[in-house]
């Protein structure tokens, strides 16, 4: 296998017995970019190729002086063009912020620089992360490495893809309804979101705050685990980030699931679900029963309101999130402007994409007066529901799982026109980020035309070890994990 | 016809932490513009805000002052409006869970104790401001220095009936928030300003009339006189047979009158909903009540002991305990010894008197407390006289110099050594005999005459109470 399709965490073995430099994983990556890049256009910033030689050689240097090396030092990673980066621009996708560069890292990014970041580059998305198909980028679509001629998911399609295709070792994305998931899912990655609070929402472009929240995208459990720890703890400049220690998720790559309870949730059966999609993740039971899991049905009877609720809440801060774009201290002015509110009017008009435009306006509508406790208030109580029956499955389960998306990777521009059917390729994630919980797609399979399939395990609160758990032991007696696109 | 005013007031109080509401910026006055900012309070796309503590600190205690429940759970609130000095488009807020609710304060107009009731008072951050001088002089430039102060919205029930009463409340804000020491109180600076929600009615009608909002009052004589002024226009209004128009009015302090402001600026849906970027506020008994033990003495508390304690009259108590400064100026002067009610008449009357010709406040105050227990000491003690003190006072307010160098460097130490008085005594009776012989003889005016002759001989420093005493003796 080529250095830069294989898992981190492989690499870093190797090149600790001396077996590779991180100059030349560096090197594989930087070709694989050349090579696909232009095919798939996942990337929307790239540091230079010397830069990131640099820093590989620099992680190389530190090995051969006998210091030891963090295991994501000198890697080649990326980000999310959603994270500020301090002197690189930042565009969350969007024509709005073209030439945006921030004075000022987002904490995850810090953390990641403390263990000797090596940056490739920022990734497309769907503009400020609307989207489940990276179609909404004002900087053109990304497309999917395993079939050039589907979306490799969204809003995090561009790290997907980037990780998929070997232009990177692994990256960073953010999950407001499924955005890391579903592109996981649709390029057979492993897509960790986390607890909401256990990372650092400081410097991620916000989009939906009480839903936000950053995770990553990467080969297998284990490389999961490693990247997640690096980013994950406590940040004193965002008050939502949970005050609590970080375990070593490395720890939990061990054990099996005998006697471990799935919860097969009853309302996620049938409705909307693809044949093929639902043939694999029968499969998938037998597989974990096969480890020895428990499967059981429960019920989250509020479920049925999700996309709704959703769909009130998620524009609705965003309507507020999205005022700074205003076109007074940064980002797009319009120059056709010739007063005040023109400058607003205008600029909104041209920087914003129709998605977004769509989502400003649904959450303007659902805060105004006289709406806000039919809407927003009425879906803050079923949001509170759902989080009760999730709790309450928790009770009788220790995971909940389930197809991550209920649709194989569509075609480039089958969703577009139909809003609706666009959101419905949520409708197995934004729950998981109503009740804050963490979620995690993992490799699943494939269907017959090859396109990848995604299994989704969702844990109680802050016990992302037990995903992990979980999705090392599937690894374990299955090989989806281990293939790669033909690039 | 005459109607009957309600008056209401919304008092802005700017906080006095050294940092930002939502981020560690100074909140230094008169800084170069944007020089106070960060990515936090210039609103940069990912920032996050983080509560100052200390904020929930100061709302607290005047919550307590003003006799308001606390919420043990309170919620800071997103107000969503387009404007170039806000930053994020949005103003962090309460909304319908302020800290503080249902209080009260005791005002007092001619004599008169009249209680305001507290609709609640709640924690939001302030905005930037505008600047229209600049390079270029079509363009218009943003200064965020000010955006995301902290500052503390104070809503009165529409209790008060007249401008004096309307003015006599902020000045009762003032006084309560500057003894909290949860502001500076500088009005110069803007540091309080009020909105005045004003509305007539015909006396005996139940229901309110429409009200109008004159906003930025930023001195107590402009809130009562915009107050009289609406008073005035919305009669005049009524009498004519016009409506009442709800609307957003601006004070002009040069013409003396009120106007409208842009009604474009002021229709907004504010779209409030909780912020989703902050926890709840939680105060719990515990934080409530280590404020409550930590509560200095307030003014009314302070009045009602200087009236019992050192037997003031309630105007002077009320003129010493107003503001902190003085009335803490004034109990250091006892605390060196004077005797309270020639304290009292010295601040309430000479000192209040060159506050106010030099428009200086109690902190600008060059002599010490025990530098004018000093001078009353003088006066009792007979080394000046009263009148001589007025002059010595002048020249410490002046220079902050002591006074017992004023009384020498001017040579205005009176003369009331016994036995050298005496003496001059003796001499001035015994050249004058013919006078001595009229005196005897019952003609009182002549006393007068030896006075004046030993003033004279003295150059006017005798002590002139001792005089008369050694007079009348040697007379007999």
């Amino acid at each position: 296998m080529n250095p830069c399709e294989q898992p981190l965490h492989v690499l870093h073995q190797m090149r600790t017995t001396g077996e590779i430099s991180t100059e030349e994983i560096a090197k594989s990556v930087l070709a694989r970019i050349q090579q696909a890049e232009p095919k798939l256009h996942a990337y929307l910033a790239m540091t230079d190729e010397k830069t990131v030689l640099e820093n590989a050689r620099k992680a190389d240097k530190k090995r051969t002086s006998g210091e030891v090396v963090h295991p994501l030092e000198g890697m080649p990673i990326t980000l999310k063009d959603i994270f500020c980066t301090q002197g690189m621009e930042t565009t969350c996708g969007s024509k709005m912020l073209k030439g945006f560069v921030p004075p000022y890292d987002a904490t995850v990014v810090e953390k990641l620089k403390h263990q000797g970041l090596n940056l490739t580059g920022k990734t497309n998305m769907d503009e400020f992360a609307m989207g489940s198909s990276t179609e909404n980028s004002a900087y053109g679509p990304t497309k999917n490495p395993w079939d050039t001629s589907r979306v490799p998911g969204g809003s995090s399609g561009g790290t997907a893809a980037a990780v998929a295709a070997g232009m990177a070792l692994a990256g960073l994305g953010t999950d407001t309804g499924g955005s890391i998931r579903q592109p996981a899912s649709f390029t057979s990655l492993v897509g960790l979101k986390p607890t909401y609070g256990r990372v650092s929402r400081y410097g991620m472009i916000a989009f939906a705050s009480s839903l936000d929240q950053g995770g990553v995208l990467t080969r297998d459990a284990e490389d999961a685990a490693l990247l997640l720890g690096a980013i994950a703890g406590h940040d004193p400049r965002d008050s939502t980030s949970a005050d609590r220690p970080v375990p070593d998720y490395t720890q939990a790559l061990q054990g099996d699931l005998k006697g471990v309870r799935l919860g097969l949730v009853k309302q996620f059966q049938g409705a909307g679900l693809d044949k093929e999609v639902e043939d694999h993740f029968q499969a998938n039971l037998n597989e974990l029963q096969g480890l020895g899991a428990e499967v059981v049905e429960v019920s989250l009877p509020a479920l049925e309101y999700a996309l709704a609720v959703y769909y009130i809440l998620a524009p609705s801060e965003a309507s507020s999130n999205l005022g700074r774009f205003d076109g007074i201290r940064y980002g797009l002015r319009s120059k056709h402007a010739e007063d005040l509110s023109q400058v607003y009017q205008k600029s909104r008009e041209e920087g914003f994409g129709p998605e977004v435009k769509r989502r400003i306006m649904l959450g303007t509508f659902a805060l105004s007066a006289g709406y806000y406790d039919a809407y927003y208030n009425k879906a803050l109580n079923v949001r509170r529901m759902l989080s009760a029956d999730f709790n309450r499955a928790f009770q009788q389960v220790s995971m909940i799982v389930c197809p991550t998306s209920p649709v194989p990777p569509f075609k480039l521009g089958e969703r577009l026109s139909d809003p609706l059917q666009m959101y419905l390729v949520d409708s197995y994630t934004l729950p998981v980020n109503l009740a804050g919980l963490p979620g995690m797609s993992i490799p699943g399979g494939f269907t017959k035309g090859g396109l990848p399939l995604g299994l989704q395990f969702i844990a109680p609160a802050f016990q992302e070890e037990k995903l992990l758990q979980a999705a090392h032991g599937f690894q374990q007696v299955t090989d989806y994990h281990l293939r790669r696109p033909v690039m | 016809m005459s109607f009957e005013p309600t008056i209401g007031l919304e008092i802005h109080a700017q906080l006095a932490t050294a940092s930002k509401l939502f981020c560690s910026c100074p909140t230094t006055f008169a800084c170069p513009p944007n020089a106070n900012t960060c990515p936090v309070c210039m609103g940069l796309p990912g920032v996050l805000p983080v509560t100052n503590r200390q904020v929930v600190e100061f709302a607290i205690r005047l919550g307590l002052a003003t006799h308001c429940s606390i919420r043990n759970v309170s919620q800071f609130a997103r107000k969503n409006y387009f404007y170039p000095d806000l930053p994020k488009a949005y103003q962090i807020s309460q909304y319908d869970r302020p800290i503080c609710e249902h209080g009260w304060v005791d005002i007092e107009v001619e004599g008169k104790t009249k209680r305001v009731s507290i609709t609640r008072i709640h924690i939001e951050e302030d905005a930037g401001k505008l600047v229209h001088e600049g390079e270029d002089p079509t363009a218009s430039y943003v200064d965020l220095n000010r955006a995301g102060i902290p500052l503390l919205e104070i809503v009165s029930g529409p209790d008060m009936t007249t401008p004096e009463e309307a003015k006599a409340y902020m000045e009762k804000i003032h006084s309560l928030v500057t003894y909290l020491a949860v502001s500076h109180g500088d009005m110069e600076k803007g540091n309080l300003r009020a909105d005045a929600n004003v509305s007539i009615r015909p006396p005996g009608q139940k229901e309110l009339g429409t009200r109008t909002e004159t906003k930025n009052l930023n001195s107590f004589r402009f809130v009562r006189d915009a107050v009289t002024y609406e008073i005035e226009r919305q009669a005049d209004e009524l009498r004519e047979g016009r409506r009442i128009i709800q609307e957003t009015r601006l004070w002009d302090a040069m013409t003396k009158t009120t106007f409208p402001m842009r009604s474009k600026e002021e229709a907004h849906d504010y779209r409030y909903f909780p912020d989703p970027d902050l926890p709840l506020v939680v105060a719990d008994e515990a934080w409530v009540d280590r404020v409550r033990k930590e509560m200095p003495e307030l003014p009314d508390e302070k009045k009602a002991r200087y009236i019992a304690q050192f037997g003031l009259s309630a105007y002077d108590a009320g003129v010493l305990t107003q503001d902190r400064a003085v009335a803490e100026f004034y109990e250091a002067v006892l605390a060196a010894g004077a005797d309270p009610k020639k304290a009292a008449n010295r601040v309430t009357v000479d000192l209040a008197a060159k506050l106010n010709d030099t428009k200086h406040v109690m902190a600008e105050v060059k002599f010490t407390p025990a530098q004018l227990a000093r001078l009353i000491a003088l006066v009792d003690q007979g080394a000046i006289s009263s009148k001589q003190s007025k002059e010595v006072f002048d020249a410490m307010y002046d220079s902050g110099e002591d006074p017992d160098l004023v009384v020498k460097s001017r040579g205005l130490s009176q003369m009331s050594n016994q036995a050298e008085l005496e003496a001059i005594v003796a001499k001035i009776v015994a050249d004058n005999p013919g006078q001595v012989e009229q005196f005897r003889a019952g003609k009182d005016k002549v006393f007068g005459f030896f006075v004046g002759q030993i003033m004279k001989a003295t150059q006017g420093k005798a002590n002139p109470a001792l005089v008369n005493d050694l007079l009348k003796k040697k007379l007999g």
